[in-house]
């Protein structure tokens, strides 16, 4: 094979971190750049670096945090601050506990970067083009927005990578998805990467990294590109991939992990050779017509059951579509715009960064929230949460009558005391709409900012072009 | 990790399609610090009723089910989250092997992790073995082929080094901390660092 050959860019990260190649016998030795913990998927892992008396290879190249199962409710000072139960204390005190011994600096409580580990790797500036990126979450993949081979992985890997900073990986095949035209107005990244997940099913991306490309990609912030990677999963790729461009680079100027002075020009240099190359060849290629997109609504219980806001929920389908519709208690050939909502969250590393939080303001400005609907916005970090109040976004929240929270996981993953309560029909801009996974009985529909928004507003799923 | 050469054992089939991991453990169960003690949760809210009580109807629970270590599932089991918390509670439950004609990939690299055997097999065999539940089925993971009582035999794929350290009892940490040398030159020679 002649070096010349076209490669993704898929390709380029992965040979680069190549300690071993793989063989048919063995998988490659993988490097990794960075490794993001938090305090949910490591105890376990670091127990297993005591037992055998390991110590942590690359604290410098480890990035820790602590999200999912730690409180949003606003708190004046740290000391009221009221984790829920027992086994979420314990996870944050084993946390502290393991990045004292093991010598990782951790983003903790009284740190002002602290925020949702999806948030902080991009916010620092420590996500950056060409890196291999993990954690052991899922929704890893949205680091890929930036060009970084970025997936989740269990616990036993994240001790592989704690003591050897490696991962024995096979190589992924590859799928291109081409966004042509350009959206219409209304339409955000959420609605593009729901409608995706709709058109190729939860399982088309199984075995497979996506690239994202297209003229609806190029147009997309930073922020955008990242709810589109940060969804990958949710159609079951291993990651998710955008090529790095102006925008990327204009982001990551000046964040506090970013390479600074002729580090910065050389990086850039370097980022510059990771786009696909002209002729690469793709095992699979989906495209997607831009100006077709709507806002988008799930009316099942994985992200794949989904439709356009006006349109009617199928009339029947497989033994999964009638189990979940009778779980969503939702009316088959109906559109959801009859559905009343109990809760509305605005929040998740899907939907939690400063853009989004602007999004929904906008709706919420001088309106108020449907009586009887409880609404939150939780941001991503505190960071953003800072930037918001500058904003002065948190006013038009408490005027509405929403709730505006600390940074966490929140309502995305019911592990951490806030839940949806069993029963209730909630309108959530997080990316999973599994049974259970708001709250034991929670029922889910996963949404952009703007039609949660405007869900709240009017009580029920509501189309947020009306407001715009 | 134990070595396992052979999983013989009756079927338990769960037909549902894309069977996530909040399904097979929720995620108010992750607030743990062990692996122990998750077997009592795994499919907590399809497998009891909500004051507490056994959920009869619930497949897992039916008295046939009893033992039976083999679960086969409908397409794209496993999908969702990271969450190694799923094949421990299966495998703390008696589950050694889940059978599907597609496994999500995280959560298949977490099973081998753990010893616990994923086997992909085409949509006709996962059709026949669902539509004859609690069929007697003999795993051969030295020769990867599922085989039953009538001596049908099919074989499944399953990647050499996956099944090398199944049946080995290869600690993959281990082997890759045997490779330490080349970590630190790959560490020294890169073009650029982190």
């Amino acid at each position: 094979m002649s070096t010349t050959q076209p490669k993704t860019l898929y390709e380029k990260v992965w040979s680069e971190h190549l300690v071993v190649n793989e063989t048919d016998d063995a998988p490659a030795i993988l490097y990794i750049d960075l490794h993001l913990i938090h305090e949910v998927t490591t105890p376990q892992a670091f127990s297993l670096l005591s037992e055998r008396g390991l110590p942590v290879r690359r604290p410098d190249l480890t990035l820790a945090t602590m999200d999912h199962s730690t409180p949003t409710t606003p708190v004046r000072t740290l000391k009221d601050l009221q984790i829920a139960g027992k086994g979420a204390a314990a996870q944050v005190l084993k946390m502290q506990e393991n990045c004292r011994q093991f010598g990782i600096d951790l983003l903790d409580f009284d740190n002002e970067q602290r925020g949702i580990v999806h948030i902080i790797g991009p916010e620092l500036g420590a996500t950056q083009p060409g890196k291999t990126i993990v954690c052991g979450d899922s929704h890893t993949s949205t680091h890929g927005a930036f060009g970084a081979l970025a997936f989740g992985i269990g616990t036993t890997e994240v001790a592989h990578v704690l003591a050897t900073q490696c991962l024995l990986q096979r190589s992924a095949r590859t799928l291109l998805i081409e966004f042509s035209g350009e959206l219409q107005t209304g339409v955000t990244a959420k609605d593009v990467i729901l409608a995706t997940i709709g058109q190729i099913g939860v399982d088309g991306g199984i075995g497979h990294v996506i690239e994202y490309c297209g003229t609806v990609i190029s147009a997309m912030d930073m922020e955008a590109r990242m709810t589109i990677c940060n969804m990958s999963i949710e159609a079951g790729a291993r990651a998710g991939l955008i090529a790095p461009d102006d925008t990327t680079f204009d982001y990551l100027l000046g964040r506090p992990w970013s390479p600074q002075d002729t580090a910065w020009d050389e990086a850039v240099t370097r980022w510059r050779q990771l786009p696909t190359d002209e002729g690469a060849h793709f095992d699979k290629s989906v495209s997607v017509d831009g100006k077709a997109l709507e806002p988008m609504v799930t009316f099942g219980t994985n992200p794949g059951m989904v439709v356009a806001i006006n349109d009617p929920v199928p009339e029947d389908g497989d033994a999964a579509f009638r189990k979940a519709i009778e779980y969503m208690q939702i009316t088959p050939g109906k559109p959801l715009s009859e559905s009343r909502v109990d809760v509305v969250f605005i929040g998740s590393c899907t939907n939690s960064r400063i853009s989004d939080l602007q999004q929904a303001a906008r709706i919420f400005a001088g309106r108020k929230v449907a009586p009887g609907v409880r609404a939150l916005v939780v941001p991503g970090s505190q960071q953003i949460k800072r930037e918001a109040e500058a904003l002065g976004l948190d006013k038009i929240f408490a005027e509405a009558g929403v709730e505006w929270r600390e940074s966490g996981c929140s309502m995305c993953i019911g592990m951490n005391g806030d839940t949806v309560p069993s029963g209730k029909l909630s309108v959530s801009t997080s990316n999973r709409n599994f049974e259970g996974r708001q709250g034991k009985g929670a029922r889910t529909i996963l949404a952009s900012p703007l039609t949660a928004a405007a869900s709240a507003i009017e009580g029920r799923v509501a189309d947020p072009r009306r407001y715009l | 990790m134990k070595p396992i050469s052979k999983i013989q054992s009756r079927t338990v089939n769960f037909a549902n399609t894309d069977i996530d991991t909040d399904q097979i453990i929720p995620a108010r169960f992750l607030t743990t610090t062990t692996r122990e003690g998750l077997g009592q949760h795994l499919f907590h809210d399809w497998r009891y009723l909500p004051d507490g009580s056994s959920n009869k109807d619930f497949i897992l629970n039916k008295p046939d089910s009893a033992g039976c270590k083999i679960l086969v599932a409908g397409r794209n089991f496993g999908c969702g989250s990271s969450r190694e918390h799923a094949p421990w509670a299966l495998q703390e439950f008696g589950i050694d092997a889940v059978i599907s004609s597609e496994i999500a990939d995280i959560f298949r690299s977490n099973s081998l992790k753990n010893g616990l055997l994923p086997i992909v097999v085409d949509e006709g065999t996962l059709d026949w073995l669902l539509e004859h539940p609690y069929t007697e089925v003999t795993i051969d993971v030295v020769r990867s082929t599922l085989t039953l009582a009538d001596g049908t035999t099919v074989n499944y794929p399953i990647d050499n080094f996956a099944r090398y350290c199944l049946v080995e009892g290869i600690d993959q940490l281990g082997f890759l901390q045997k490779r330490a040398s080349e970590i630190e030159q790959f560490e020294e020679s890169r073009p650029w660092t982190p």
